[in-house]
């Protein structure tokens, strides 16, 4: 790892600050950020550290019903503190990584590394979710531009992230042991409005919204309402531990697994 | 450099770090405790994993700044008072738990940050609990009875392996 300098500001003002200098980089968990800085894929002049901001930490339910997750909360935290109000959320962030990766990594430092594997992108494309920032507020469908892209600008800190609670909903991850990311994974969420379906790990865009099945299962939330679709391989990410086809094929299988699970 | 003051064991410590030293180097180098171990060094393989502050973190993967002002627990302070095997560590070698011994200290910091929050765990969430903790000598069935040995179950049905 190259050398350099580190800030742990105790509130959001003061980290947007740090991070004006072009050289300054935010840390989250560093669970992603330091094994790439140790490769030396990444050397920031400065290392603004977002873990000393007590605000940006916690779970919370909003007037509104939504649940607000702090950016700076780790998976551990809200695997145990969201279980009893969105459970389908709290069972994906229980099975990432390994545990003591989810005891440091953050669900803000997912977000903004925006992994085209990672698991928090597909909750939060298939919930809806709002993306709260230190200058505004993201909307899911608009946040995510591809793998390892954002709508986030330089410096800009992702403070919480509001997800409007289902009515039912479940992950199904398809593990690449190895990386313990998903080969793919699947989420599927009901709410009163309609159904909405995200998928990670498959497409070489990153996390997406399979729209055919949100319509098919508006109508009927039912495995078996899948069954007369098919996603096409074109685009789906290949590689050693799978084909482009066995990824789109993973997606039909997963959704349905998610829908018969989702409680 | 910076001085970082942490507790390590029950004991306060202070020490130069670069911003870029790790943990795991703040303790193996600079406090002589060699009994955290680096195996992979890309945060895979879990020999690293100490407590902060109640919690299992892998310590390559951790800057040591970063835990300032932290309680920090390493294999070292595992033992009793007397300097006898704590139950974890003495179930280990009762059922054969290790062979080289390289990822013990880690598979010891996990499977106590295991029963600390779950003190009768099952089969299958003591291996969920230590997916990231590789181990290349026992096929993890020996550690698996040691961990269900210590936390008070009985074992005498599962077969030595």
């Amino acid at each position: 790892m190259y050398a350099f300098e580190f800030q742990k500001p105790t509130s959001i003002q003061a980290a947007v600050e740090a991070l004006k200098d072009d050289e300054a980089q935010a840390l989250g968990g560093g669970q992603t950020l330091l094994p790439t800085m140790r490769q030396r894929l990444a050397s920031p002049g400065t290392l603004v550290s977002l873990s000393g901001i007590a605000e940006m930490r916690g779970v919370c339910r909003a007037d509104d019903g939504a649940l607000c997750i702090g950016g700076g909360t780790s998976h551990a935290v809200v695997a145990q503190e969201a279980a009893g109000i969105y459970p389908g959320l709290a069972g994906l962030a229980a099975r990432i990584g390994d545990p003591a990766v989810r005891n440091r990594g953050t669900i803000g430092g997912s977000l903004a590394n925006n992994d085209p594997s990672a698991c928090y992108p597909c909750a939060v494309l298939a919930s809806g979710a709002r993306i709260i920032t230190d200058r505004r507020e993201i909307a899911a469908d608009d946040f995510f531009e591809g793998m390892f892209t954002t709508a986030l600008e330089q410096g800009e800190i992702i403070t919480e992230v509001r997800f409007p609670v289902p009515e039912a909903s479940n992950y199904q991850k398809f593990i690449q042991p190895a990386s313990r990311f998903a080969l793919v994974g699947v989420m599927v969420a009901k709410y009163a409005g309609g159904v909405r379906v995200a998928v990670t790990g498959a497409s070489e865009e990153g996390v997406f919204r399979w729209t055919e099945a949100e319509k098919a299962l508006s109508d009927n939330f039912a495995a078996s309402a899948l069954k007369d679709l098919t996603v096409s391989a074109d685009g789906m990410i290949a590689d050693m531990h799978g084909s482009a086809a066995y990824r789109a094929h993973l997606i039909k299988v997963l959704a349905g697994r998610a829908v018969e699970a989702a409680a | 450099m910076t001085t970082v003051t942490m507790t390590v064991n029950g004991r306060e410590v202070s020490g130069e770090a670069e911003p870029r030293m790790l943990l795991a180097h703040f303790l193996r180098e600079g406090q002589r405790l060699t009994g955290t171990h680096l195996g992979c060094d890309t945060s895979q393989c879990g020999a690293c994993v100490v407590h902060v502050d109640g919690r299992a973190v892998k310590s390559c993967t951790m800057l040591a700044v970063e835990a300032e002002g932290a309680e920090v627990r390493t294999i070292e302070g595992m033992a009793n008072q007397d300097g006898s095997l704590s139950v974890i560590q003495q179930a280990f070698q009762d059922h054969h738990g290790l062979q080289c011994g390289f990822c013990t200290a880690g598979m010891v910091m996990s499977a106590a940050a295991l029963l600390a929050d779950n003190p009768k765990p099952d089969e299958r969430e003591i291996r969920e609990y230590l997916e990231g903790n590789i181990c290349r000598c026992t096929g993890y069935h020996n550690i698996v009875k040691a961990i269900m040995a210590a936390s008070g179950q009985d074992v005498s049905a599962m077969a030595a392996e």
